[in-house]
């Protein structure tokens, strides 16, 4: 379970450093940021969510099933867009309102 | 050298995660003159259990059931063991703050009728991804909560065994803290990790409990001398297999029965509690009739689409799973299994030992929430129910308790201080071990040896003895670990505190001589349970040693410590 941070995109903002439950984003010399221990990341998808630059991409480890896939999101007024990009290229997205409650 | 800050408060909220968050809000609604302080070692905004969010409200007294109704299947599930005074007055305030939440922003789903939508006889379906930065938003409209992020505290400060406040350091800088405080609400949670987790190796962390959450509560007031209460009961949760994702909302929302490889539903042989399930699932393995699913083929495409968006409000990684695999639930029955055993006292009895008021028995220290025992199934609106409690408490008694001099405060701080100093030090000698090495020997021990996933849920007193041993001297070995920074000196902090829990639960272990709960544990020596063990095994540290006691069952009526 884990995240990859885009260097590219990474603004940083500090907002990502700021939230993670775990205190495992920390801040580089240049001022981005990186994950210190990607295995101690609990996947809560806090990060994804408060970065607003889509640097932040989520994946699932190999030992539970990942192929490769990443997922990021996308966020406008109360919807968020989940962006997964399939290991081939492919990708599937799923809105969620955050108005609405679950069905389940 | 670290930074030295010193601080005063009127109440010290330790741990900003539901119950806290909720302590602390009660407590400035009720006395906007006080000064209340949080204090959290990641960010109030999203730390806790809450931080992917969560999907329903599981502590709800729905329409034609009462406040009774819930003691009473409380009762049943956790086998007999539960305080009924505690779950009667957190009942008694599901609705109410479930109310209060909706009224912060929180969106529940509504029936044609305008009231809440029920998914099962306890629960209400809400859209809980950002209830934790609700919560945090709340807390933020009162000008008398003061919040600290990013600092963990360690120990409790005391005088005269009142509970004075207590000491930190930010994982962020180097700057030691010592807050002094009239009262201090715990709520810092319970505690993961003790054992080798279900995903040992690059997904160590993807487990239900936050991995974050490593027992400071507990340690804390083990080390200061409070009882604590049922650590035997320990929590095994039935999850969807790889990520660990709840299974309750296949189960209730798409209506999904439980089954083996042959395609049985076994739970008429095990029953329905919440360890007859997992005790079902596990044994079903173990009897060569695994691996055992949630039945979802079948549901309709729709029921696909609305399980993939509520598992993104709590737990994504098994939307990325679905998605990853190709293998949606539709077509492809959702694999279960049980996780490591954690110490919750939100899901089962592990925690403080406190009055109906959520008093520990240290005075000047209140509990809530996961930290305090005696109350299983809290759920969110428990948790929320509790700080209020503790809140109320705590303010009534700030009126009555005497005033303590802060110079007996300084002296103890500048100790604590010192041993984080000592930490930090350079070392004359490298250490052979770092954190993670001792960490992973802790968690092998205590599959191995007591009752983890490896033997499945199973120990006997020998193994418990080798267990004690080995846990004992890894204790020796922490003292010598050496860290750079406050990010390091969490981790030794944290790790102290899983072994300090680990010893408490093993002492438990060993005195509940049956086995209640069979889904959480068998004692393979007391395989059975035994009806004169209906009653609680406490505990105390004193001098060194932990004492292990019983307690006769509490009834509904009020109940006082006794001193």
């Amino acid at each position: 379970m884990s995240i990859r941070i885009d260097q590219e995109k990474c603004a940083a903002c500090g907002r990502c450093r700021e939230i993670c439950p775990g205190n495992l984003i920390k801040r580089a010399e240049n001022g981005k940021v990186f994950l210190k221990r990607p295995e101690e990341c609990w996947g809560c998808a806090s990060c994804l969510k408060e970065c607003v630059h889509g640097a932040i991409a989520y994946f699932l480890g190999a030992d539970i099933g990942g192929r490769g896939s990443l997922m990021r999101t996308k966020r406008e007024g109360d919807v968020t867009d989940w962006i997964i990009t399939l290991p081939e290229g492919k990708t599937v997205t799923i809105s969620v309102n955050r108005r609405n409650a679950n069905e389940y | 050298m670290m930074k030295k800050r010193f601080l005063a408060t009127d109440i010290l909220v330790a741990g900003g995660g539901t119950a806290g968050c909720y302590a602390a809000i009660t407590a400035a609604r009720r006395s906007p003159d006080i000064g209340i302080l949080i204090v959290e070692k990641a960010n109030v905004e999203r730390s806790g259990c809450l931080a992917a969010g969560v999907n329903a409200l599981n502590a709800y007294i729905t329409e034609g059931q009462s406040v009774r109704d819930y003691l009473e299947f409380v009762r049943q599930d956790a086998e007999k063991i539960i305080r009924d005074d505690l779950v009667l007055t957190m009942a008694e305030r599901f609705n109410e703050t479930a109310a209060d939440l909706e009224r912060m922003g929180l969106v529940i789903q509504k029936d044609k009728n305008g009231n809440y939508a029920a998914r099962g006889r306890h629960n209400i379906r809400i859209n809980g991804e950002n209830i934790k930065p609700i919560l945090a938003a709340e807390t933020r409209r009162h000008g008398n909560i003061r919040i600290l992020n990013h600092v963990n505290l360690t120990e409790l400060l005391t005088w005269d065994g009142r509970v004075i406040g207590a000491a930190g350091f930010s994982v962020t800088d180097e700057t030691a803290y010592a807050i002094f405080a009239r009262a201090v609400i715990m709520a810092t949670g319970g505690a993961a990790g003790l054992y080798r987790p279900n995903n040992p190796g690059f997904s160590r962390h993807k487990m239900w409990y936050p991995p974050f959450n490593t027992g400071a509560g507990y340690a804390m007031g083990i080390r200061a001398g409070a009882e604590m209460t049922s650590f035997e009961m320990r929590f095994v949760a039935q999850r969807c297999k790889d990520t660990i994702a709840p299974t309750g909302t296949i189960a209730l929302g798409a209506g999904a029965r439980e089954i083996n490889a042959l395609g049985e539903i076994f739970e008429t042989r095990y029953g329905l509690s919440t360890s007859g399930r997992a005790y079902g699932a596990a044994n079903e393995v173990r009897e060569g009739r695994g691996p055992c699913f949630l039945r979802t083929q079948g549901i309709t495409p729709k029921q696909d689409n609305d399980l993939l968006k509520a598992y993104l409000n709590m737990a994504p990684a098994q939307t990325l799973k679905w998605i990853e695999s190709g293998k949606l639930p539709s077509g492809y029955n959702v694999e279960v299994e049980g996780t490591e055993p954690y110490i919750v006292g939100g899901h089962t009895g592990s925690g403080y030992w406190v009055d109906t008021a959520r008093r520990t028995t240290l005075p000047g220290l209140y509990a809530a929430g996961d930290v305090s025992g005696g109350a299983p199934k809290k759920f969110v609106t428990g948790a929320l129910a509790e700080g209020a409690i503790a809140a109320e408490t705590a303010l009534a008694d700030l009126k009555v308790l005497p005033d303590v001099p802060e110079l007996a405060f300084a002296e103890q701080a500048n100790t604590v201080f010192a041993e984080y100093e000592t930490h930090l030090a350079p070392l004359d000698k490298k250490t052979l071990f770092d954190i993670s090495a001792l960490e992973e020997a802790m968690q092998k021990i205590m599959d191995e040896y007591a009752g983890g996933i490896r033997t499945g849920y199973r120990y006997n007193e020998n193994q418990l003895s080798v267990a004690e041993e080995r846990i004992a001297s890894l204790a020796g070995l922490v003292e010598n670990l050496r860290a750079e920074d406050g990010d390091g000196l969490l981790r030794i902090y944290e790790l102290t505190e899983r072994l300090t829990v680990c010893r408490t639960l093993l002492a438990h272990m060993r005195e509940r001589k049956e086995t209640r709960w069979p889904g959480f544990g068998i004692h393979t020596g007391y395989p059975n349970v035994d009806e004169w063990q209906e009653n609680y095994v406490n505990s105390k540290l004193t001098d060194g040693r932990i004492e292990v006691f019983r307690r006769e069952l509490v009834g509904e009526d009020n109940y006082e410590h006794t001193h």
